[in-house]
């Protein structure tokens, strides 16, 4: 049967890796490639690389760095980070990234999604979505790196994304990042249930325990990271571990090449 | 050995190019016929949809070039949308005829009432239902990266290499004599497509 995903992020700003908390204070980590090809020899799943200043800097993706990162990744590499129009794509694609995940661009203009499905397929169409609470409990989406608030309610847009032709929905808890407290279960499970393409959870995992709440209470489909796999010892390695034990399908826990 | 990815203008070609370096072969990237019928090996990759798949194949009569190399017994693997071209139609956006080269019809993968998600994205198990060169030193029940929407139902049973669980069966690998098809990315899979990808031009 399909196995959940268990998906390293990557957040790169100017030359480096960065990660922060609620989507600022932002602390280098390292530099990209070093962590592509150890992830790759550690045999991840898949792995998310995002521009974190691509829009807000309204600069183009550096195509020339994604090829060289995507040549020693033979896993599935997603790129986000800038993608606001179909040449930009046609070239992030080129350049070896399997699929694109868009964010601010959606909002601004969302025929770019069913435009970008038409012309490369749903499968290379991930729409990244950054939400968070507000006070009366419902939840906004934000754009521009969580800086700017949308009129957008995160289930209708979900929705709408999904009819628009997404292939997958990449779904950020904005308080929750960075803090390794959890997952918004709550938000997950929301989405989850509004649409019947896959939701890969992000923002909070601080330990496997968080990640098996996601996929069982929240119903993701995968669940992405970034901060556990930074600042603690914890593996991809050890949280498919741990989901096989609580009887995930996960894939590669047991075989050995 | 002369391993040419056909060049039709749709797939990840830098992608299945750097995969086949990684195996220790040279390849070439080309959409010139003089080129694909001289090579000992054809990869045709593919991502997008059918009709636009058979439009771009259609452009040099790269679809006439590849049932030439068929018939001279020149191994070729359908990746992805390459497998579905494959096939004698896809109901894909509308019923488009294919390349006819391994019997077959592609159609859209049932949600099954919406307890499925819909596009198969992930690593899902294959299963070796026929025994199949492309499988050696593969452990059977391997997974493999699928990222798709439709699937490849084949006319004969004999040409199904390999099955992989979703709501159904479904079939993840075809082949008819020396033409061959794998509806997953064995160029994303990590090891064990890096591993199919040697044996497959080991032939």
């Amino acid at each position: 049967m399909l196995k959940t995903r268990v998906i390293p992020t990557l957040l790169w700003k100017d030359f480096g890796l960065v990660k922060g908390i609620g989507f600022d204070s932002w602390r280098r980590v390292g530099t990209v490639l070093p962590a592509i090809k150890v992830y790759n020899r550690r045999d991840v799943d898949e792995l998310i690389l995002l521009d974190i200043t691509a829009t807000v800097d309204q600069h183009e993706p550096d195509y020339t760095e994604i090829e060289s990162l995507s040549a020693e990744s033979f896993v599935p590499l997603t790129y986000g980070g800038g993608i606001n129009n179909l040449d930009i794509i046609t070239r992030v694609l080129r350049a070896g990234a399997d699929k694109v995940a868009i964010n601010t661009a959606a909002y601004d203009n969302p025929e770019l999604i069913q435009q970008a499905a038409n012309r490369f397929g749903s499968q290379c169409v991930v729409i990244s979505i950054d939400a968070r609470k507000n006070d009366k409990g419902h939840y906004d989406c934000y754009s521009h790196s969580a800086t700017v608030r949308t009129d957008r309610e995160l289930v209708s847009w979900a929705r709408q994304c999904e009819a628009a032709g997404a292939g997958e929905i990449l779904l950020t808890n904005i308080d929750r990042d960075g803090t390794m407290e959890g997952y918004d279960v709550e938000m997950i499970s929301l989405v989850s249930a509004a649409v019947s393409i896959p939701v890969i959870a992000a923002g909070g995992a601080g330990n496997a325990q968080h990640m098996l709440e996601a996929i069982v209470d929240g119903k993701a489909d995968a669940v992405a990271a970034a901060s556990i796999f930074h600042f603690t010892e914890q593996t991809p390695a050890e949280m498919k571990r741990y989901l096989s034990q609580h009887s995930i399908p996960v894939r590669n826990v047991n075989n050995k090449k | 050995m002369s391993v040419v990815i056909v060049d039709y203008g749709m797939g990840n070609i830098g992608s299945v190019s750097r995969a086949i370096e990684e195996c220790g072969a040279s390849v070439m990237v080309s959409a010139d016929p003089e080129v694909l019928l001289v090579a000992s090996h054809v990869i045709l990759p593919g991502v997008g949809a059918f009709p636009d798949g058979m439009e771009h194949l259609k452009v040099n009569s790269t679809d006439q070039v590849l049932h030439e190399i068929a018939t001279k017994g020149t191994p070729v693997l359908g990746i992805c949308l390459g497998m579905q071209l494959l096939a004698d139609s896809s109901e894909e956006v509308r019923k488009t005829q294919g390349l006819g080269l391994v019997p077959g019809e592609v159609e859209k993968m049932s949600s099954h009432s919406g307890t499925l998600r819909v596009p198969h994205v992930g690593w899902n198990e294959v299963n070796v239902v026929t025994e199949c060169p492309l499988f050696k030193d593969i452990p059977d029940a391997s997974d493999f990266y699928f990222v798709h929407s439709y699937y490849y139902l084949t006319r004969q049973r004999d040409h199904v290499m390999a099955e992989t669980p979703y709501g159904d069966n479904f079939t993840s690998v075809v082949a008819r004599e020396n033409v061959f098809g794998v509806q997953f990315h064995p160029e994303k899979s990590a090891g064990f497509g890096l591993r199919m990808l040697k044996n497959f031009i080991s032939l």
